[in-house]
């Protein structure tokens, strides 16, 4: 067993961190305080991450991607993790259910996403289907070779800035009574198609900058060379493509819970009251020590699920723990970082506060704390027949 | 035509450095180590002129613990072709360093030898000089520009006063400043080149040096805290004290 990073990963590491810090930490109080990023900004991050080679590093390098294996992907995440989603999320990362295409819509969707000339964003949740997806009512019927899409989608992140929409659909029902079930059919669906719309969502309390949109369908005619894999077979290329992608969630709790607890301790190192060193006093010297302990539990739990993932290890659960402990312990250590500071964490003069609202968010998307847990104990109990 | 960048492995820029609870150094078990800044501009503008078409092969070399090879390693993901790792575990003082690196210079032959102009370890800023000295080679330190023209090369300097410009023939000794350039992050395709790119492992006695520190360290201290300032009631007591406490004026 080695817990050390390879060279390379040191690099990637060191690479991802140096840019983050130099280039993004700088335009990040700009973001908070306008809840925009130009798309202008946006543009020339992205050029900078391409002339990196570190565009799209999630992609299989035959599609020009990176091609980084689960573990280093995981260490590159993290560093991204360091600053806000508004700022990060233009070091693009297409989602990976695009390898998913067919060679037609490869070189339309998957390779021009790569080179950084399109942008995708992915939509699931509606506004009466959150953790109950397969509920959804956003619905397409066939006609001829087509299919006319009428419905709702919300809460679809960066779809703002989207060139494309990857959105899943019900193409219809099977079975009959309680066996029922809704066949889910997944779409890549272009801005601009006529009868689709991309509007504005709500002002979110958390990562501020980083838009969530509305997605309408208004009798919106897909062809069906629009299907990416099957009709009806939507969650199974969601399944394939997109369990991993927890794992984002789980890295970068771990990548800004690093940054909040350097900034707690070096305060506590520096603050007097009562003529010593705050860190001196119990109460805040073993807040620190909680705060590393869990920050280092939740890095491993994130890593050894990546590395299951490369060793082709089932890796459903340990994923699921990864989010679920990650993200808890983020919404932990935010907390304990202002409480270190005092008043002083609650002012905008300190990314505490930003760090605590955001950390309210990763404990709800990508799957609730809730869903997680019903998956990891499903996960014990199914083989015992429970 | 060859260029050799020499790079040390020092405590990172951001950490906070500690000194040894007995005098005799400074703390550096547990603690991140990074290429010394200064080296960074070296490696970058050798890489630059590789990409003018002006270098055709960059070596990067590092002396001392085997994780040196780790800081060569760091060259080689910002475009040096190919490392040299002089391995001794005894402390390298500027003047051993300067005869290691002119033995290495001896056989590889290299029209220039980009060097920062001092490490942030201890700040000696001696040993780019002391290379130039033992080969012979004309010397352009503090760099701040580099331009090549019929076979030399004109170096606009740092100093004092401002700016100097001194033409040198090839081959010749270069040590960076600060504003010579930016230095790039390393790319994803060359971190992962980097790992195929030789590192060659050589010892003192294979370049025939005696790396023995000459110079005895006697103790490292921190440096004293400051004191907290007086407030003067008005201008004759600054003058009054300026004269007779400071005696500047």
């Amino acid at each position: 067993m080695d817990f050390g990073l390879t060279e390379e990963q040191e690099l990637v590491v060191r690479t991802v961190r140096d840019f983050v810090e130099r280039e993004l930490y700088p335009l990040e109080a700009q973001v908070e305080r306008t809840g925009e990023l130009p798309r202008e900004l946006g543009r020339e991050i992205q050029d900078k991450v391409l002339a990196l080679g570190f565009y799209a590093p999630n992609i299989p390098a035959e599609f020009g991607g990176g091609g980084l294996d689960a573990v280093t992907f995981a260490l590159l995440e993290r560093e991204l993790g360091r600053t806000s989603m508004a700022l990060n999320h233009w070091w693009f990362r297409p989602s990976n259910i695009l390898c998913a295409a067919n060679a037609e819509q490869r070189d339309r969707y998957l390779l021009p996403c790569v080179r950084g000339e399109r942008i995708d964003a992915l939509a699931m949740t509606e506004p009466d289907a959150g953790s109950d997806v397969r509920g959804m009512k956003c619905f397409a019927r066939r006609d001829g070779d087509d299919w006319i899409v009428n419905g709702t989608k919300h809460f679809i992140s960066h779809a703002d800035v989207a060139d494309f929409v990857i959105v899943f659909i019900a193409t219809g029902e099977e079975g009959s009574g309680k066996q029922s079930r809704k066949r889910i059919t997944c779409f890549l669906v272009d801005r601009g198609t006529p009868g689709f719309e991309i509007r504005k969502g709500y002002n979110s309390v958390s990562h501020k900058g980083y838009h969530n949109c509305i997605l309408s369908f208004d009798d919106c005619r897909l062809p069906s060379s629009q299907i990416l894999g099957e009709e009806g077979l939507g969650f199974e290329v969601a399944n394939t493509w997109l369990y991993a992608t927890r794992i984002t969630v789980a890295t970068m709790c771990v990548g800004r819970a690093r940054r909040a607890f350097d900034i707690a301790l070096n305060y506590a190192a520096q603050r007097k009251q009562f003529g010593q060193q705050i860190g001196k006093f119990q109460g805040v010297s073993f807040k620190l020590a909680d705060m590393i302990t869990s920050i280092d539990a939740a890095d491993l739990l994130t890593l050894s699920a990546a590395w299951r993932l490369d060793k082709g290890l089932p890796a459903n659960r340990e994923i699921a723990q990864a989010k679920l402990f990650a993200s808890e312990m983020l919404a932990r250590v935010t907390d304990e970082a202002i409480q270190i500071h005092g008043g002083m964490g609650l002012m905008d003069d300190l990314p505490l506060e930003r760090f605590w609202r955001d950390a309210r968010v990763e404990r709800i998307w990508d799957g609730t704390s809730e869903i997680q847990r019903h998956i990891i104990s499903r996960d014990l109990l199914r083989p015992l027949g429970a | 035509m060859k260029i050799l960048v020499p790079v040390k492995r020092v405590v990172d820029y951001n950490v906070k450095v500690r000194v040894k609870s007995d005098g005799t150094g400074v703390e550096t078990n547990g603690v991140k180590m990074s290429m010394n800044p200064f080296d960074e501009i070296a490696v970058e503008e050798a890489v630059r002129l590789k990409e003018k078409g002006i270098a055709t092969e960059i070596v990067a070399v590092s002396l001392g613990i085997p994780a040196c090879a780790e800081t060569i390693r760091t060259a080689l993901a910002m475009g040096a072709d190919r490392g040299i790792l002089v391995e001794t575990d005894v402390e390298l003082q500027p003047l051993a360093v300067a005869k290691l690196l002119a033995a290495i210079a001896a056989k590889e032959q290299p029209g220039l030898m980009i060097l920062g102009k001092q490490a942030i370890d201890d700040d000696m800023s001696a040993t780019g000089q002391m290379l130039a000295a033992f080969l012979g080679w004309p010397q352009g330190t503090f760099a701040s520009q580099l331009t090549f023209a019929d076979g030399g090369i004109t170096v606009k300097r740092e100093v004092d006063g401002g700016m100097e410009t001194v033409a040198l023939s090839l081959p010749a000794v270069i040590t960076t400043d600060l504003r010579l350039n930016e230095p790039r992050y390393a790319s994803l395709p060359n971190i992962m080149k980097a790992r195929k790119k030789p590192i060659e492992t050589l010892k003192p006695a294979d370049l025939g040096v005696d790396p023995t520190p000459r110079l005895k360290v006697l103790k490292v201290v921190e440096p004293a805290k400051r004191k907290a300032g007086v407030k003067v009631a008005d201008v004759a007591e600054l003058v009054m004290k300026l004269r007779t406490e400071a005696k500047v004026i």
